[in-house]
């Protein structure tokens, strides 16, 4: 039995049944990893021996009689700016080349409670910065369908690890678009969650009002398995909704025989009429609202009136939180320090020059300018109050819809090297992704054709706050109906 | 809208603590400048009566119980520190050293 070729939702349940055991599934996984990794680069370190620890130790408790949780056996492998506690947590930074976090993320800790297993961690652009994952300090990650292509970015690794089938399923984080694009370059399903419904504890902070933690998965029950192990309220997180305000829904129901008739779905005229939007790209999104229609929905032309400010209200914004955030890398408490610094002042301006790539320079830089004094009120506060403007195009819209589907990304991935030098262009390709992050809204990606060259394109599904139940729905009543979630490129059947 | 010029990238390294290189600072002026004319749009909008939207969510002053609870522990503290002398992180002599005082 191939059992890369299974769903996280076979996996487990085969686990549960014992017809397969927690440990032949990990060695299977790691096996496969130490086999094709080296051509794809989703890895940055990979778990082996406490993976195996795991794996046993569920099969010990499998064997007792016991329920090790919902996920029991799974192989899970996740972004490396979630910390995991004795394991090397860079960011793909030179940085935190060597930290070990003490401590696990909220994520982690909620996964590993569910019985799953943490196989290694993945690539991404350095600090979560960047849409290729070009921008990691630490290897090159390669799209599995065209290995001279970009998975996407930021969470390039986590998407191309699911898209090479090594993991069913694995963790991103999204900030701009950082699960949604490589989901849809890699042709695999990745969600970004209502802002606040999973903790941000222990992820590794970069704009701490847009970041969310979400999954990838092959399909959209997978999505829904490991957004109902890592969704909840976390009080470590103070921006992690309450039950009061958010009830955790059951994800996974009414994702079978999903039912969309009547279902209002928004098509954004200015999101059409983008100029740098692929033919190939409009074409396959074109025909999959089709699809969605033929399943009983009904589409209605909305306006988000504001949508061409948003990347640079985004970029004002991101930048800003990121230099704040990023003041901690001082070489003070942990990561990398400058050999012989002359005094205290020196020890930071060399540790940080030294150690970061450019795209995090260049960030913390704008960002800095724009709060500094002098400049605060005509970008940074200017850009608060544009978020205020699209914010609400989406709560008009939302009034008129129940959810808003585009193209994921306006072209299908680039080459790698086509956009290093040219950071303004590489910003405006998240053009679609971005806003949700602005009005933290939640955002999935499900694959939706291959383009002409055989590049994947990816359909966006957008909600109202808290709506993942009906984002969900959307995307199973689509893949009920078409097989482009299926198709995976030949190295993910080598 | 001026242009950014190196004098002004260099404070702003400052202000970031983060050396550059000559070359490094004219590319980034350059390429700083691009995106600060690009983000010049949002001036086309009139936001005079738009309150700011400093994180979308609807949650304001999340507290907790004023109880002291257990830290993670000096030695993991410490244990990631690029030069440590328990229970001390240690760094150069912070004087009074004219214009390079912090």
């Amino acid at each position: 039995m191939d059992l890369s070729q299974l769903t996280a939702k076979q996996i487990v349940s085969r686990i549960k049944s014992r017809e397969l055991s927690a440990t032949e599934v990990i060695k299977h996984t790691l096996d496969r990893i130490e086999r094709l990794d080296g051509q794809v680069g989703a890895f940055l370190s990979v778990h082996r021996e406490q993976a195996a620890a795991r794996a046993r130790a569920i099969d010990d408790r499998l064997a007792a009689g016991d329920d090790p949780g919902p996920l029991a056996g799974l192989p899970v492998a996740v972004k490396d700016n979630i910390c995991t506690r004795g394991a090397r947590t860079t960011c793909a930074s030179h940085i935190l080349e060597h930290y070990q976090p003490p401590y696990d993320a909220g994520v982690v800790e909620r996964l590993e409670a569910a019985g799953a297993v943490i196989v290694g961690k993945t690539n991404l652009d350095e600090f979560a910065m960047g849409s290729t994952t070009e921008n990691s300090g630490l290897g090159q990650t390669r799209n599995p369908w065209e290995l001279d292509h970009v998975p996407g970015g930021s969470s390039g690794g986590s998407a191309a690890a699911v898209a090479a089938r090594l993991t069913s399923v694995s963790l991103g984080s999204d900030t701009g678009g950082s699960i949604r694009q490589p989901a849809g370059f890699c042709g695999v399903c990745g969600l970004k969650p209502t802002y606040g419904r999973v903790s941000r504890y222990g992820l590794v902070a970069f704009g701490s009002s847009l970041d969310q933690i979400g999954p990838f998965a092959t399909d959209v029950h997978d999505i829904a398995l490991l957004l109902s192990a890592i969704a909840g309220h976390d009080e470590r997180d103070s921006t992690s909704v309450p039950p009061t305000m958010a009830a955790t829904p059951d994800f996974l129901a009414g994702l079978d025989n999903a039912d969309i008739k009547g279902l209002k779905v928004g098509l954004p005229k200015e999101y059409y009429g983008q100029a740098g939007l692929d033919a190939e790209v409009s074409h396959a999104v074109g025909e999959a609202i089709e699809q969605i229609k033929a399943a009983g929905a009904e589409t209605v032309e909305v306006s988000l009136p504001h949508t061409d400010y948003a990347v640079a209200c985004y970029y004002l914004i991101a930048t800003a939180e990121a230099s704040s955030n990023l003041a901690r890398y001082d070489g003070v408490h942990y990561g990398y320090r400058t050999p012989s610094p002359s005094d205290l002042i020196d020890l930071y301006s060399r540790s940080r020059a030294e150690a970061f790539g450019d795209e995090v320079k260049r960030r913390i830089m704008l960002g800095t300018y724009v709060l500094s004094a002098g400049y605060y009120e005509a970008y940074y506060l200017k850009a608060l109050k544009v978020r205020t403007l699209i914010k609400r195009d989406f709560e008009r819209a939302f009034g008129e819809v129940d959810v808003i589907c585009s193209p994921v990304s306006p072209t299908p991935a680039f080459r790698i090297g086509e956009t290093v030098d040219d950071p303004l262009a590489m910003y405006l390709s998240d053009i679609y992704t971005i806003s949700a992050n602005l009005a933290a809204i939640p955002g999935l990606s499900v694959p939706c054709g291959l383009s002409r060259a055989g590049l994947p394109i990816g359909l966006q599904i957008l909600g109202r706050h808290f709506d993942e139940p009906t984002v969900l729905r959307v995307g199973a009543a689509y893949q009920a109906r078409t097989d482009h979630h299926r198709q995976r490129p030949p190295i993910a059947s080598a | 809208m001026a242009e950014l010029t190196q004098e002004q990238v260099r404070h702003v390294a400052k202000l970031a603590r983060l050396n550059l290189s000559d070359e490094q600072a004219r590319l980034f002026a350059r390429q700083l400048d691009g995106i600060l004319d690009y983000v010049e749009k949002l001036n086309q909008l009139d936001t005079a009566d738009v309150e700011p939207t400093a994180h979308a969510a609807p949650l304001r002053n999340v507290f907790r119980e004023d109880v002291a609870r257990p830290g993670i522990g000096s030695e993991h503290v410490l244990a990631n520190a690029p030069d440590a002398e328990p229970p001390f992180f240690r760094v150069p002599k912070v004087l009074d050293l004219g214009d390079s005082g912090a």
